[in-house]
């Protein structure tokens, strides 16, 4: 277990105090020790990052300019190619594809600035999932209860980055899948917004809503990361024309004038007493007496369930046909039903997209972020079907992303911050902005740690 | 019929047209699943859209 920042030990390899060496040596002891536990990775590249790290330590012995995230581990979900391994995507399937043949543009851009990869994460398969778990490889398990889920399907870079066993990990978000790990696992995570991030050498699940971003335990390295992949990409034609707008120089600014409210009620329905104590912490600590209503939240978060399952099953149409018996059951049925839903349900949300849209963007003249649940609880017992909403029992699977995907189905940018519970397991508020800032939310994230109220949570019993 | 059982028969004919053989243990969950999209988009049509088109391609 290891809780030192990214910015602590890029600094120290900066500063020649310590080896990349040395660093990454011991990150692989680290998940070499952990991992039996956590389930969090599914690939080791421990020689590329001996040599990477070597590359780094020779770069500085010969006084040579370094990146800023010098000689701190990474690892990414497995469905960003990784040169020489197959793209797993959390399928059996995709275990036959051929090796990637080049890193994912996001993996490039981090060792570009001299970060190590040194693993690919466990995920839920294809990424149509909330839980962590995964019938091939797995469960991912939660580093503060490993009887519970990380939540998913980034469910292996919650682990790896709360267990300790890396400092940063690289997630996919489609309808909360970075957002709903971090509440589960305690960690820090950034859903950009749509298009922010280049998705380019990514194994897709839903093109017109997925984002990749980054899980930490401190708002600050979540943007020294992000700084670090941002920028125009070719390769992805949903990555948006703009140049890089770095926000790590900015996180100390403040809250001073930033108007903050609360969402009500869509956002408080159905939440546990616990995701209620956590939002109403942090409005409290920024000020955010005010509370506002998002518009048509419960059927945004309708049209996103609906473009989701259709747009996944389009995806997947060949291999339902061709392979049904070899994916996750959990995922596969899912997947038929989706093929099933007509056309004009899937048109409709469109639509309904673009006027949500419009609504929300309209709250963002009042206000400049909006708080909100991350999680309608904390994290659910592995193998858990149901669990209990709006006072009944529901379906726990489609139902765990109930506050994150109104707000993904637009794109807008999230971070989300974990606070610990008297359970003694973490839950995370979303701190939500309008597009673009980013800044905005991370200012707010970093204003929180700074305060003592969000952090992330050292698991019980660790050394 | 039921409801089940109209789903169950469109589950039925979706899928031999659509190429998607299932096996009758996967029945229930798909139904499940079914239901759940299916009551979801009963609650998008619901809202009373302006006329306009389609954002396939969503640029925020």
């Amino acid at each position: 277990m290891s809780w030192e920042t990214a910015g602590e030990l890029a600094a120290d390899v900066t500063a020649r105090r310590r080896g990349a060496s040395e660093i990454i040596e011991a990150a692989l002891g680290r998940i070499e020790r952990g991992n039996p536990r956590l389930n969090a990775f599914t690939a080791v590249t421990a020689e590329r990052a001996r040599a990477k790290a070597a590359a780094v330590d020779a770069a500085l012995a010969a006084g040579k300019p370094v990146g800023k995230l010098a000689g701190v581990p990474f690892a990414v979900k497995n469905l960003i190619d990784i040169a020489g391994l197959p793209t797993l995507a959390g399928s059996r399937i995709n275990r036959e594809h051929p090796p990637a043949a080049a890193d994912g543009t996001l993996v490039a851009r981090l060792e570009a600035a001299d970060a190590v990869l040194v693993g690919a994460l466990n995920m839920g398969e294809y990424a149509y999932d909330f839980t962590g778990e995964n019938c091939h490889d797995g469960p991912s398990r939660n580093p503060h209860d490993t009887a519970r889920m990380t939540g998913g399907s980034s469910g292996g870079s919650g682990g790896a980055v709360a267990g300790g066993l890396v400092p940063i990990a690289l997630g996919s978000d489609t309808n909360g899948s970075i957002r709903v790990p971090s509440s589960f696992c305690g960690v820090f995570g950034l859903k950009p917004t749509y298009g922010r991030l280049s998705r380019a050498g990514s194994f897709p699940f839903v093109s017109s809503l997925d984002h990749l971003g980054p899980l930490a335990r401190g708002s600050g390295d979540l943007a020294l990361a992000y700084d670090a992949m941002q920028g125009p990409d070719p390769h992805d034609p949903v990555c948006a024309d703009r140049p890089a707008e770095p926000v790590t120089a900015l996180l100390g600014r403040g809250i001073a004038g930033l108007r903050i409210a609360k969402a009500a009620g869509y956002f408080r329905d159905g939440a546990s007493a616990e995701a209620l104590s956590a939002l109403d912490t942090v409005a409290a600590a920024v000020g955010a007496t005010r509370e506002i209503d998002i518009p048509e939240a419960a059927r945004a978060r309708a049209a996103a369930y609906v473009i989701t399952t259709s747009e996944g099953a389009a995806l997947h149409l060949d291999r339902l046909r061709e392979r049904p018996g070899d994916f996750d059951p959990d995922v596969r049925d899912r997947l038929i039903a989706g093929a099933l839903v007509p056309g004009v349900a899937v048109v409709q949300a469109q639509k309904f997209r673009r006027w949500y849209r419009d609504a929300v963007l309209r709250l963002f003249d009042e206000v400049d972020a909006i708080l909100a649940p991350a999680t309608p609880c904390v994290a659910p017992l592995i193998g858990q079907k149901v669990f209990e909403l709006y006072g009944k029992e529901m379906p726990l699977r489609p139902n765990i992303g109930i506050y994150t995907q109104p707000i993904s189905l637009i794109g807008l940018p999230v971070v989300a911050v974990p606070l610990p519970t008297a359970l003694g397991l973490p839950i995370a508020v979303q701190i939500i902005a309008a597009p673009w800032r980013e800044d905005l939310a991370l200012r707010i994230a970093y204003h929180l740690e700074e305060m003592g109220v969000a952090r992330a949570p050292l698991p019980l019993g660790a050394e | 019929m039921s409801d089940t059982e109209d789903l169950d028969a469109f589950i039925a004919t979706g899928s031999r047209l659509l190429g998607i053989e299932i096996r009758p243990e996967w029945r229930d969950a798909i139904r499940l699943h079914l239901a759940i999209s299916l009551g979801h988009a009963r609650t998008v049509a619901e809202f009373p859209l302006p006329e306009g088109d389609p954002a396939p391609v969503f640029s925020a």
